[in-house]
């Protein structure tokens, strides 16, 4: 009887296997990524941008040539690659340590000069790799390390919507956020990371999507109710959706 | 090509050019602004970029990236921002990518003033940066001397994969003087095949990063690098002599400083004191040469500098006892003036002719 392959691992992702820990969809994003890398046959064009935090050793994973950014400066560090190599496609994979505290200068520069550059925002509202202290996504209310009685707006000020913020420069082609959280969602996610890396190919300015994603071991949750805790919580708190395609408007 | 009449600045601007630099990322600070547009002017000329960062944190950063696709980049500040770059020379050390920064330094410390210094000597000497590592610093005294030096820290950049740190106060920024291109002719370098240009179907993916999460591997790429410059340490070391063959007290001077030491020297040989000059030109390595050869015949040497005693601790270490070693030096800006210098080389000599 012959088998038929209906499903495998994407090229666009290395054998190694991540070090994520249980039910952080971390390894998905990864996957989707890689996916579209390779349905796009652009692994052999593309240059990514690790940061730092928990995704430190995506260069690890992702199947074509990394660099390791400083905490914050993926996106400098994407803009000299992107500079050098117009024709070549770059992407940064950030937290939201990463980008939304010590990187917002960053991001935000890059956005607003249009840099073709794709940045894939994981948001789990927590710093995961420092042991789970407060990020500027974490939401009001929420308990961390550095917020042990929850976050309280009136002392650490509100979170802070990085789509939202992005999508009124100019520079920017494509914002989207979504989320990681069910199936449904994460063909979404798929899409939204295709779009963007048209949006790059397209020479149309700065992409970006915001993934919401979990983090069970420092939320204190187990990966279920982790993936509802996303749904019931960090959903209502960042809205899903398309923030900016110049190609369809706002 | 005959003389033209440049400021210190765009001299290294044009100089980088003329090297093959073609990618400049930089932010304005006083007093080397002119470089940065000296460049914005001059790359869309030979078909390079120039780029404008955020800050200066940005600028390395971006260099970082440029850096890892092979190609020659630089950046520029003057101290503040300076300090400001140094998370970045550290990522450029540890994963080991070649660019040239330039620092024209101002006083300090904070915001200090935008008077010419010398008192980042220690930063940029003795790592700077988070880390082990030392990168080579070169300190040209003139004009012409930046045009040599510039194309040699692109050289020096590339044949050890290492950041080179081009420091001048910033006297040698605002001035002017009449300086000659040469064509120059390619260096002989090695191929970047670490770089991360996309794999493009040539061979396996590369991966450029200072991260090393096992202690074990981490010390082991600190050996490697230790050893990367202990042969910078045996190759790169440069120095310039003035009067030493004869001199019973030799004056150690880099920079603007050596000049205006050389015309007290010159003014105190005419009183018959025998008296010469070392000048680093690469500060780190830091030339230990010419005073293993002359420290066991001179009475003594004088550090003279525009900080507060930097430079006169490597002068003590290669030294190492052998001779007195006494010190001059002004800080906040202030340029020593050539009647101070030779004041005291008097006071130090005695002023007698020997």
């Amino acid at each position: 009887m012959s088998m038929k392959t209906v499903f495998k691992k994407t090229n666009g992702l290395t054998d190694n296997p991540t070090h994520y820990c249980p039910g952080c969809t971390h390894g998905v994003i990864h996957r989707l990524v890689g996916e579209v890398l390779e349905e796009m046959d652009i692994l052999e064009d593309t240059i990514g941008v690790a940061s730092v935090g928990c995704s430190v050793l995506s260069y690890e994973y992702f199947n074509c040539d990394m660099t390791q950014a400083a905490h914050g400066r993926a996106p400098a560090v994407a803009t000299g690659v992107k500079r050098v190599l117009p024709d070549r496609y770059v992407f940064t994979y950030q937290g939201d340590g990463d980008l939304a505290s010590i990187g917002i200068s960053e991001v935000i520069h890059a956005a607003a000069r249009g840099e073709k550059i794709t940045v894939i925002f994981v948001n789990n509202a927590i710093y995961g790799m420092t042991g789970g202290q407060m990020a500027p996504t974490t939401l009001i209310g929420q308990k961390t390390a550095t917020t042990p009685f929850g976050r309280d707006e009136s002392i650490q000020g509100s979170p802070i919507k990085v789509c939202e913020m992005l999508a009124t420069l100019d520079g920017t082609a494509y914002i989207e956020r979504v989320s990681a959280h069910d199936v449904p969602h994460i063909q979404k996610a798929k899409r939204a990371i295709r779009k963007a890396f048209e949006a790059q190919k397209n020479g149309l300015g700065f992409s970006m999507v915001e993934i919401l994603s979990t983090c069970p071991t420092n939320w204190g949750l187990d990966p279920y109710e982790s993936l509802e805790w996303v749904k019931d919580n960090m959903i209502p708190a960042y809205p899903l959706g398309v923030y900016k395609n110049i190609e369809g408007g706002q | 090509m005959g003389k033209v009449l440049m400021k210190g600045n765009e001299v290294i601007a044009e100089a980088a050019v003329q090297a093959g630099c073609k990618y400049f990322f930089g932010y304005p600070i006083t007093p080397q602004s002119e470089l940065v547009a000296y460049m914005a002017r001059r790359l869309p000329e030979v078909g390079g970029l120039f780029l404008q960062a955020e800050s200066e944190i940005a600028a390395i950063n971006m260099v970082y990236g440029a850096a890892g696709t092979g190609v020659r980049v630089m950046t520029s500040s003057s101290s503040p921002g300076f300090s400001l770059k140094q998370e970045g020379i550290s990522y450029l050390v540890g994963s080991e990518l070649p660019a040239v920064v330039v620092n024209i330094v101002r006083g300090g410390p904070g915001l200090g003033n935008i008077q010419p210094a010398q008192s980042d000597y220690f930063q940029v000497t003795k790592g700077g940066g988070h880390g082990d590592y030392n990168i080579p610093v070169l300190a040209p005294a003139s004009l012409q001397e930046i045009v040599e030096l510039t194309s040699e820290a692109f050289d020096i950049a590339d044949r050890y994969r290492t950041p080179v740190i081009l420091m001048g106060d910033g006297m040698l920024g605002q001035m002017m003087e009449p300086v000659e291109f040469i064509d120059g002719t390619e260096s002989e370098l090695p191929e970047k095949n670490w770089a991360t240009t996309g794999t493009r179907g040539d061979g396996p993916r590369r991966i450029i990063t200072s991260l090393e999460l096992n202690a074990k591997s981490l010390e082991t790429r600190n050996e490697a690098l230790q050893k990367k410059f202990a042969r910078i340490k045996e190759n790169e070391v440069r120095y310039k002599t003035y009067l030493t063959d004869d001199a019973d007290y030799i004056m150690v001077a880099f920079g603007t400083v050596a000049r205006i030491t050389m015309n007290a020297i010159n003014k105190a040989r005419q009183q018959g004191l025998k008296v010469g000059l070392i000048r680093p030109i690469s500060l780190w390595p830091f030339p230990e040469k010419p005073f293993l050869e002359t420290r066991d015949v001179v009475k003594g040497y004088i550090s003279v500098e525009m900080s507060a005693g930097q430079m006169v601790e490597d002068v003590r270490l290669a030294v190492n006892g052998h001779a007195e070693v006494d010190f001059y030096g002004r800080t906040g800006g202030v340029v020593p003036t050539q009647e101070e210098i030779y004041q005291k080389i008097l006071t130090v000599t005695g002023g007698i002719t020997v």
